[in-house]
């Protein structure tokens, strides 16, 4: 299982890429495993105003729908339009290429909350 | 899923695949081995092999099996040879569906039944309240049996491999025999759409047979890919698409109903619905524009925000890439071109009814 150093994680199995006030969002190789092929994806709208833990989209494979959750609290102002032509990304680069959306943070306290590797790793084993 | 879950002979290739288990009708089956629209798409392309021993099995032996059977099941034995397989119901006396099942005609007076998993119960304890007086001897062989589904467009070549040269039965055809001191039944069925045979050994030669036909060109395939090819074809799930409130005609299924038989569970009630007319009909519903996929339980609704129905099955289809589903709906409303909209969380997808099946072969 490929779980980046430089990432922190949520419960929900998203990862999280911090950059200055900005946060890099995605699922985890785990979440795309589990999920099997990822079929559809419904993203937040740029502009959008998000409290951390609220559902912002939904990543649907053919067997399930599951939901994408803000980790962190800001506005969304990026989403990654590529993945509604072809969601597989999701699966084949879940790290990389299939990054969902980015949040430009509100409040870098948030960032407690997340997981760092070690914690992730005690969560999915 | 309430206790333990069965587990099936093939576990342990299943296992070693590193496939993905899920409880499914009291069994822990492989929901897939890897990408699921993979080995829906290797079914269509190529060969892949299910684990179908979850199945039950049931054998009716005797001096008027074929008699008995007749006035159980909707299909007339009677037009089943010696060798030769059908689809058939058994139904309760309203006429709605306990569960949909092949009857195998081994021999003249023998007969094998392949039933739902979670349905075996109810199937036998049906089967053995029309045989208080011994009509027939009947057994259930469910446990002691292993079953696996190979389906693709290169099975008779996977087939000759694994039997070294043998032919297959022709479609719908039973071949009973033995190869290395095993008794192997095959019959030329599937639930795919693809070519393909089913597979009936004793439990300990399961994981053997399972394995030669995996080394000899089929790939090991789970539930979630049988279900996307199932419902492309629209061959019905019992207890989603099919269920004791629901006949086989408005499922679209008379063909395997010999209403001019002499008697059959449930025979009365068709003709009632049939004199009277169907309120509604098991319709195929098609998405017109990508979207979210439909599932079981989504509101199917006309132009105006009615509601009509809901879907008993739905899902993306891997090889048209857009939303199908089957759905109960007025008769007047299922008709081929009738448009749809079906709700996801909250969006309206515009849909129409189609023909059946979604998937033909190109």
């Amino acid at each position: 299982m490929n779980i980046p150093d430089h990432l922190h994680y949520t419960p929900d199995h998203e990862w999280v890429k911090i950059e200055g006030d900005l946060a890099t969002v995605g699922i985890t190789d785990h979440a795309q495993e589990e999920l099997s092929d990822v079929v559809f994806v419904e993203l937040p709208s740029v502009g959008q105003a998000v409290g951390s833990g609220d559902e912002v989209g939904t990543v649907e494979s053919v067997k399930a729908a599951s939901p994408i959750y803000a980790p962190l609290g800001g506005e969304v102002v990026e989403i990654n339009t590529e993945l509604e032509g072809d969601p597989s990304v999701i699966n084949s680069s879940p790290y990389e290429e299939g990054w969902i959306f980015k949040v430009r943070l509100q409040d870098s306290g948030d960032l407690d909350d997340l997981l760092d590797v070690a914690g992730y790793e005690d969560l999915i084993s | 899923m309430s206790g333990e879950l069965k587990e099936t002979p093939l576990r342990e290739v299943h296992l070693e695949l590193g496939a993905r288990m899920v409880g499914f009708a009291g069994w822990d089956m492989p929901i897939r081995y890897g990408s699921n629209l993979e080995e829906h798409k290797v079914v269509r392309q190529a060969a892949g092999a299910f684990d179908i021993s979850h199945m039950g099995q049931f054998v009716v032996e005797g001096a008027g099996a074929a008699r008995w059977l007749n006035g159980l099941l909707t299909n007339n034995v009677d037009r089943l040879g010696e060798g030769e397989a059908h689809y058939t119901f058994l139904l309760n006396e309203r006429g709605g569906v306990i569960d949909d099942l092949i009857l195998y005609r081994l021999q003249e007076e023998s007969f094998l039944l392949v039933v739902n998993a979670a349905k075996i119960g109810e199937d036998l304890s049906c089967l053995k309240a029309a045989n208080k007086e011994r009509q027939v001897e009947l057994q259930d062989r469910s446990e002691e049996m292993a079953g696996m589904a190979i389906q693709g467009p290169l099975v008779a070549d996977v087939y000759s491999r694994m039997m070294g040269g043998r032919t297959l039965p022709p479609r719908n055809g039973v071949d009973d025999f033995e190869m290395e001191g095993q008794r192997i039944l095959v019959c030329r069925t599937g639930y795919t759409g693809e070519d393909g045979f089913e597979l009936f050994c004793d439990s300990g030669a399961g994981s053997h047979w399972f394995r030669s036909a995996l080394e000899d060109g089929a790939r090991a395939c789970g539930l979630a890919a049988r279900d996307t090819l199932r419902l492309e074809m629209c061959y019905p799930l019992n207890g989603s698409d099919l269920s004791p409130e629901r006949t086989p005609l408005e499922a679209g299924l008379g063909f395997f109903v010999d209403l001019e038989k002499e008697d059959f569970i449930g025979r009365e009630a068709l003709m009632a619905q049939k004199a009277e007319g169907l309120v509604e009909r098991l319709a195929a519903v098609k998405c017109l524009e990508e979207g979210p996929p439909i599932r079981a339980g989504c509101t199917v609704m006309d132009g105006d925000g009615n509601e009509l129905g809901r879907l008993t099955s739905g899902t993306l289809s891997p090889s048209l890439g857009i939303g199908i589903g089957l759905a109960y709906l007025p008769r007047e409303v299922a008709q081929e071109g009738t448009p749809l909209e079906i709700e996801v969380r909250g969006r309206m997808i515009p849909a129409e009814v189609v023909k059946k099946p979604f998937y033909k072969k190109p």
